[in-house]
């Protein structure tokens, strides 16, 4: 069966530094797969590559069996792609009801959109249910700037979903939340419907191993193992990883 | 509470300034007049300004090209077709989108500092086209004895300073309203957003570059139209009028006005424009030291403007240029950033 997501050696280098180096990489529809490695192995610059953010050098990414290798990531949005970046990037001026209307917006066409009030209390509604999912109801009239960082985490977690993704790139989302919003993260995540597929990044192998049904591993730009996470656990490949220096 | 008295303030200043606005005419002479319809013109050019500057977060210093588009087909429609103003309008308003529209390759896929390099150079070129082709601008002498216009079919023509200034005043006051509305809509929602963090924009899935053009034409269209009321207010156009020094003026009012309001770009322009012909007289030769200074100041003492404005980071290397929540630097990898 075709694959949601495939990338085939994708390589990214920056001069004489290769970041990927022929990566390949396959996520099927539903699944909850994770991407880890050390510092610098290139987990997020193979997020910004099946993103669209950073053009590979060499390689194919292919989404629901359509080649995007050269689209960019508003294209690849379009397409379904969501993406939680490492540090959360949201709208700062904007409201947080205002940062999920404006993200689900090029995932809602209906006529008279852009008249004034037009259907606003319908994508206010929309986007309070949003918030209210990941415990935000109570701010939804502040301006994003103002939020606490888990906040915003969970502020960029809501307009990735409001854009009804098919996958959800996911880049270290419990950095810097504290332990009570981390348990509401991994619940969130667990109940996420199926039909959204994620890769995570993620370096607490904990979460990892609680809410993926596989993994990949990544050293140096490369792919060195992939499988379910006992098949990881036992591996020496991965063993090898963390003895040079995986957290 | 406090957020409500200053609102209830700012309406209470907005009704004085209006009712000024309107009463003014009676209070000045003929030249006052005509001076203030000017000035009011070159404030709507500063609220196109605005629109691109503070609102899109594209900085320009060319919107005095769609403004002398503006101008110059009104003048001509004025001279050999019409004496309806409405049209003169939307004639400008056009010629104004369609220059904007013809620049839209080099803006749309520019930030920053290389916009600021290329609106200057654009406006620039307006001015060299306008001294140049004679058949149509006048030259360097312009067009001069442009008829007065009449506002609507049927209506009696603007005969007086006076009523050329109100004209110009009431247009001023649709169009301002007329993009307040615009702004009201999730199209405004989208502008801010991409002035915010364009990256995300785009990882949202949004067609930024469609929405960059968009914004451009119709700032276009604005200034054009601005230009019709340079016209209507002076009944003369000149290359004169389009020069470097009105560019900058117009930024610098824009952000001392609150790059990111729309009402406050319209008075930031107006005041710096009127602080200029008031230093005419004063300190004739030396307005560009002046200008100078003022951006000099501006840029110290209103940090939160210049910032908006995305004129502080081009003008202090070493501030920040992005606002928090910003993606992290990354170096450029072999092949193309998308």
């Amino acid at each position: 069966m075709t694959p949601l997501l495939s990338a085939r050696g994708v390589t990214v280098r920056y001069g004489a530094l290769a970041a990927l180096d022929g990566v390949d990489l396959r996520v099927e529809y539903g699944q909850r797969h994770a991407l880890i490695g050390p510092n610098g192995a290139g987990k997020t610059t193979l997020l910004d590559v099946l993103a669209g953010a950073t053009r590979a050098g060499a390689g194919h990414v292919s989404l629901a069996g359509r080649d995007v290798t050269r689209l960019g990531p508003a294209a690849r949005a379009r397409r379904g792609v969501g993406r939680i970046h490492q540090r959360p990037a949201v709208w700062s001026t904007l409201t947080a009801t205002e940062n999920v209307v404006v993200a689900a917006l090029p995932h809602v066409v209906r006529p008279g959109r852009w008249r004034p009030g037009a259907r606003r209390p319908a994508a206010e509604r929309a986007a309070g249910a949003w918030l209210d999912r990941v415990g935000l109801r109570e701010v939804a009239a502040v301006p994003a700037g103002q939020l606490a960082h888990g906040q915003r985490r969970q502020l960029e977690i809501a307009m990735a979903l409001a854009g009804r993704p098919r996958l959800l790139l996911l880049d270290e989302p419990a950095a810097g939340l504290s332990a009570v919003e981390v348990g509401r993260l991994v619940e969130f995540l667990r109940v996420l419907p199926r039909a959204v597929a994620v890769l995570l990044v993620e370096h607490r192998l904990d979460l990892v191993y609680a809410l993926c049904d596989q993994v990949s591993v990544l050293r140096d730009g490369r792919t060195v193992a992939t499988g379910t996470p006992a098949e990881i656990r036992a591996s020496g490949e991965v063993r090898q990883a963390y003895a040079e220096g995986m957290p | 509470m406090r957020d409500e008295a200053v609102r209830a303030l700012r309406r209470v200043v907005a009704a004085i300034v209006l009712a000024g606005l309107v009463l003014a005419p009676w209070a000045v002479d003929d030249y006052t007049a005509a001076l203030l319809a000017r000035t009011l013109a070159l404030g709507l050019v500063g609220v196109s300004v605005a629109l691109l500057t503070g609102v899109a977060g594209l900085p320009t210093l060319g919107q005095t090209a769609p403004y002398a588009a503006g101008a110059y087909a009104s003048a001509v429609v004025g001279s050999r077709l019409s004496d309806v103003g409405v049209a003169h309008l939307a004639v400008a308003a056009v010629a104004g989108a369609a220059l904007a529209a013809a620049t839209v390759p080099l803006v749309v896929s520019a930030r920053g500092v290389i916009v600021l390099m290329i609106t200057l150079a654009v406006g620039e070129l307006a001015v060299i086209v306008a001294g140049r082709w004679r058949s149509v601008t006048g030259g360097t002498d312009g067009l001069a004895g442009v008829p007065p216009v009449r506002p609507l079919w049927g209506l009696p023509v603007l005969a007086t300073d006076r009523a050329r200034y109100l004209y110009v005043l009431v247009v001023v006051a649709v169009l301002v309203g007329a993009v307040l509305l615009i702004l009201r809509t999730r199209a405004g929602l989208l502008l801010r957003a991409r002035r915010d963090d364009e990256a995300r924009l785009r990882a949202s899935g949004h067609r930024v570059p469609a929405q960059v053009a968009a914004v451009h034409v119709a700032a276009g269209a604005v200034a054009g139209a601005a230009g019709s009321l340079l016209v209507v207010a002076q009944q003369f156009v000149s290359p004169a009028d389009f020069g470097f020094d009105t560019s900058a003026l117009l930024l610098l009012g824009v952000v001392v006005g609150g790059a990111a309001s729309i009402g406050g770009a319209l008075v930031g322009a107006v005041i710096v424009i009127a602080a200029r012909d008031w230093l005419f007289g004063v300190l004739p030769g030396h307005a560009p030291l002046v200008l100078g200074l003022a951006f000099v100041v501006t840029v110290y003492l209103l940090p939160g403007e210049t910032h908006r404005s995305g004129l502080r980071s081009r003008l202090l290397p070493g501030s920040p240029a992005r606002p928090a929540g910003a993606g992290t630097e990354r170096p450029e990898p072999t092949g193309v950033r998308a």
